[in-house]
């Protein structure tokens, strides 16, 4: 423990999608968390944008490849290519609208159904500076233009029973304010199985890594001739 | 104002004669380049750019070496102006050229400008019978820079034009909510609006205003168009007040522009054709066809969620006034033709197997394209790409690396393609290849590649490919040429023609497709830059119109008007337009002109990408 500060700690990269419905705040999130910045008022992604950041944990280093997709209907046939080997995926709702957790609902679903078996799923509820409980650091411009103040409609308990019933990490967050986002993205580090790693020098302790191989019937093979007939209408 | 009611006896076109046979063209020697701003004293007759007499006659040297003359006799050149350019007319416009400003210009003769040449032998004479008083009134007179003369509240002077862009407001700045009536004057004082609408009467897009708010007119416009539709009479535009109102039927869609800022029926209804590209580029036409195949009265908002900002930015920027719209050519960022040859060969040699189309592209200026032999890029394409990435703020805000599918309609309207995208950190110091995640906002020197595929799976192909080409550049200096380049922008006008008085000018390679442009500052900068901007592009819109009107085979157009100059001129190479301060002479504005011309044709090989690199 003492050493490893000195020696150059195991780096590993891990492929992280985001997942949810349109304007829910998957950019955003991947703004604060990779520039530690906020845009009013983002213009919506066009398909899905490409970006890297470092998470560093006490013993080892991941480089995480986000793959943040475009929420819109039209762009939905386009996901198994975003998710197909990636070790994490975040799904994000909006804490404010209720159809949005719905949409998260089937995001997993289809994870769990589809995506590679031992994949990392995080659930966030996103905005919370919107809601009368938010972190309380700043967010008090209330441009939702919502006179109570509480523009909550999704509670945490709902939420929370979901992700623990589904066995996903669980999170509310503000890209506005900052509050908990850096939290989700070294969660879902620390929760990735070192032995799912494709580190240079994690030669050990592979054996781990395929019982949670075995335990999944893998649909991916099956799945990829009919993602190629999908467009992105 | 004097000029204006002495206006109707002149003519204000040139029209080439030599069709008529009748009289053969005399050929007088070519202007030689050399002997710019030095007095010269010699006939009249040999320098090509002046001609003063009752039949105008004047040759002009054409970029590639040959000459034309073109003499007007007043009669025939009336009927020619007449056909061709009724807009102008209306709109006020005092034809000029003849006698009456050829002489102005002899008076506009000052010791602060260096007298043109060809113009010495006819000021010599003239010049010591006007008093001192006189000839400086005259000095400064012809310094006027075009548009200044005109009252900011007057009419031509688009009041109210800086509050174009802005939101209608739901809420006032003290939270209530805005009543409906003033969301509606505010609606209604809008200079342009564009309306997509299903024919089922579903809108789609409202440039301006909630579609709440426009609903109803939406519901109007519907009944209107169809009424017509029913009459197997389609109706294509109408005029009310002071607003023209073009109509495009695309199928499904009703597509409507209103405009107020005296542009052509041909030049709205080309802007209505790019927002249907834009759509078309988001769905293809074989989805729109089946989505209204099934239900007619779809909602087409849903499909297109998240696209109201490209057809804004898109929208806004024909509103704005877009000179790679107008003349539906592109702009190059000027380089020498061996870094170019460079960069191209890069970018050839480092070529994944995936790749359709390559392109760099500098602050919306192509810097290279790659491409197979056998597929060329349309300009409309690139538009739309170069909206997306430039104009509108979704991908350059996002940062990152981008995988878009998109549909290039004049490609191939039925199917999809997928685009990389990344950005190069435009600052020169910075010599880090690796895409860049975070931007500043407002950079006009942002650097892109493109990568385009068929392959939705190409995404690390392409980025592999980007990255090779990176280092390559970096390595070779290309990327920092790039840098500097973009950074000096376009030419100021008085380093590509010193000593002319054209402020502005636009001139388009009808074999590239491309044009090039000089730097609108400083005659069009300031405080109300982008009032003054939008009123030399309208400007330029009249002059385009009155070249392009069905029937008018106008080679050559020469207007003044209270508050600019301007000329156009057209052949079979080239496109060119230009505005002077209201003035200026017609031969200063024709040896300027030339003297524009001239370094156009020397510097084709910088200005334009020629080919490109092909596979």
């Amino acid at each position: 423990m003492a050493d490893s500060a000195n020696a150059p700690k195991p780096s590993s990269s891990v492929k992280l999608v985001l997942l949810g419905e349109a304007a829910v705040g998957k950019s955003s999130l991947v703004l604060r968390f990779v520039n530690n910045d906020f845009q009013e008022n983002k213009e919506p992604t066009i398909g899905a944008a490409f970006l890297t950041q470092k998470c560093n944990l006490p013993t080892r280093t991941i480089k995480f490849e986000i793959w943040d997709t475009a929420g819109q209907e039209r762009f939905a046939s386009l996901a198994p290519m975003y998710y197909r080997n990636a070790q994490a995926a975040l799904v994000v709702y909006d804490l404010t609208k209720p159809t949005s957790l719905v949409k998260a609902k089937h995001w997993v679903a289809e994870l769990q159904r589809q995506a590679s078996p031992g994949i990392v799923i995080a659930l966030v509820g996103n905005k919370l500076d919107l809601t009368s409980d938010g972190s309380g650091s700043g967010g008090d411009a209330d441009s939702a233009g919502d006179d109570s103040g509480d523009a909550r409609k999704v509670t945490t308990e709902e939420a929370k029973a979901y992700a623990e019933e589904e066995g996903l990490l669980f999170f509310e967050t503000s890209a506005k304010t900052g509050y908990n986002v850096t939290e989700v993205f070294t969660a879902i580090a620390n929760a990735i199985p070192e032995t799912s790693l494709k580190s240079a020098r994690g030669a050990g302790a592979s054996h781990a890594a395929s019982r949670t191989e075995e335990q999944r019937v893998n649909l991916n093979g099956p799945r990829d001739p009919n993602a190629k007939e999908g467009c992105a209408c | 104002m004097a000029r204006e009611a002495q206006a109707p006896s002149n003519d204000n076109a040139i029209t080439d004669d030599n069709n008529t046979g009748e009289l053969p063209p005399p050929l007088p020697p070519r202007r030689q380049l050399s002997h710019e701003g030095a007095l010269q004293v010699a006939p009249a007759q040999s320098k090509p750019t002046t001609a003063v007499s009752s039949i105008d006659i004047s040759t002009l040297s054409f970029p590639d070496g040959s000459r034309g003359t073109f003499s007007t006799s007043r009669v025939a050149s009336a009927s020619a102006s007449g056909h061709a350019t009724p807009s102008r007319e209306a709109l006020g416009y005092a034809a000029g050229g003849g006698d009456f400003n050829d002489s102005m210009s002899v008076m506009s003769f000052a010791p602060t400008l260096r007298p043109p040449g060809d113009l010495a032998s006819l000021v010599a004479g003239e010049i010591n019978r006007k008093s001192r008083a006189w000839m400086l009134l005259r000095s400064q007179s012809a310094s006027v820079q075009p548009f200044k003369s005109v009252e900011p509240d007057a009419p031509k002077g688009l009041p109210g034009f800086h509050t174009e862009f802005d939101d209608i407001p739901d809420y006032d700045a003290k939270g209530t909510p805005t009543a409906d009536e003033d969301r509606l004057a505010l609606w209604k004082s809008k200079m342009k609006h564009y309306l997509i609408l299903s024919s089922a009467g579903k809108p789609i897009y409202s440039r301006h205003g909630d579609l709440s708010l426009v609903n109803s007119y939406m519901g109007i416009v519907q009944t209107i168009i169809s009424f017509y539709e029913g009459a197997k009479n389609p109706l294509l535009g109408f005029t009310a007040g002071n607003a023209r109102f073009v109509i495009v039927t695309e199928g499904p869609l009703y597509l409507v522009a209103i405009s107020r800022l005296s542009e052509s029926d041909a030049q709205l209804r080309g802007q209505l054709d790019a927002l249907y590209m834009q759509i078309l580029s988001t769905l293809t036409l074989p989805t729109l066809k089946n989505i209204f195949v099934h239900r007619p009265s779809t909602d087409l908002r849903k499909p297109l969620e998240g696209t109201e900002s490209l057809l804004s930015s898109l929208a806004d920027s024909f509103t704005k006034g877009s000179p790679s719209a107008l003349l539906g050519a592109l702009e190059c960022l000027k380089l020498r033709k061996s870094q170019r040859h460079s960069i191209n060969n890069t970018f050839l040699k480092m070529r994944s197997d995936k790749l359709l189309y390559g392109l760099i592209v500098a602050g919306g200026k192509l810097v290279s394209v790659i491409r197979p032999r056998k597929h060329s890029l349309h300009p409309s394409d690139l538009q739309l790409i170069f909206n997306m990435l430039f104009e509108s703020g979704g991908i350059k805000a996002g940062g990152g690396e981008n995988w878009i599918p998109l549909c290039l309609p004049a490609f191939n309207n039925s199917g999809y393609l997928y685009m990389y995208v990344s950005f190069f950190d435009g600052n020169p110091e910075n010599t880090s290849t690796e895409p860049v995640q975070e931007r500043a906002e407002d950079d006009e020197d942002e650097i892109a590649i493109i990568l385009i595929s068929t392959d939705k799976e190409s995404f690390y192909d392409l980025k592999e490919m980007r990255d090779n080409v990176a280092q390559q550049l970096n390595k070779s200096g290309s990327l920092a040429i790039i840098k500097a380049a973009a950074k000096v922008g376009r030419l100021p006008i008085s380093a590509i023609a010193p000593g002319a008085q054209i402020s502005h000018f636009l001139y388009k390679s009808r074999a590239n497709v491309q044009f090039c442009m000089p730097s609108l500052e400083p005659a069009f900068s300031g405080p109300a830059k982008m009032v003054a901007r939008r009123r030399l592009m309208s400007l330029y819109h009249q002059l385009h119109a009155s070249m392009h009107a069905k029937h008018s085979h106008l080679k050559v157009l020469h207007c003044v008007a209270a508050d600019a100059a301007s000329l156009a001129w057209v052949t079979p190479i080239f496109e060119f337009y230009c505005v002077a301060g209201p003035n200026v002479s017609r031969a200063i504005m024709a040896q300027g002109a030339n003297k524009i011309l001239q370094w156009a044709k020397r510097e084709e090989e910088r200005l334009f990408i020629i080919g490109g690199g092909v596979f």
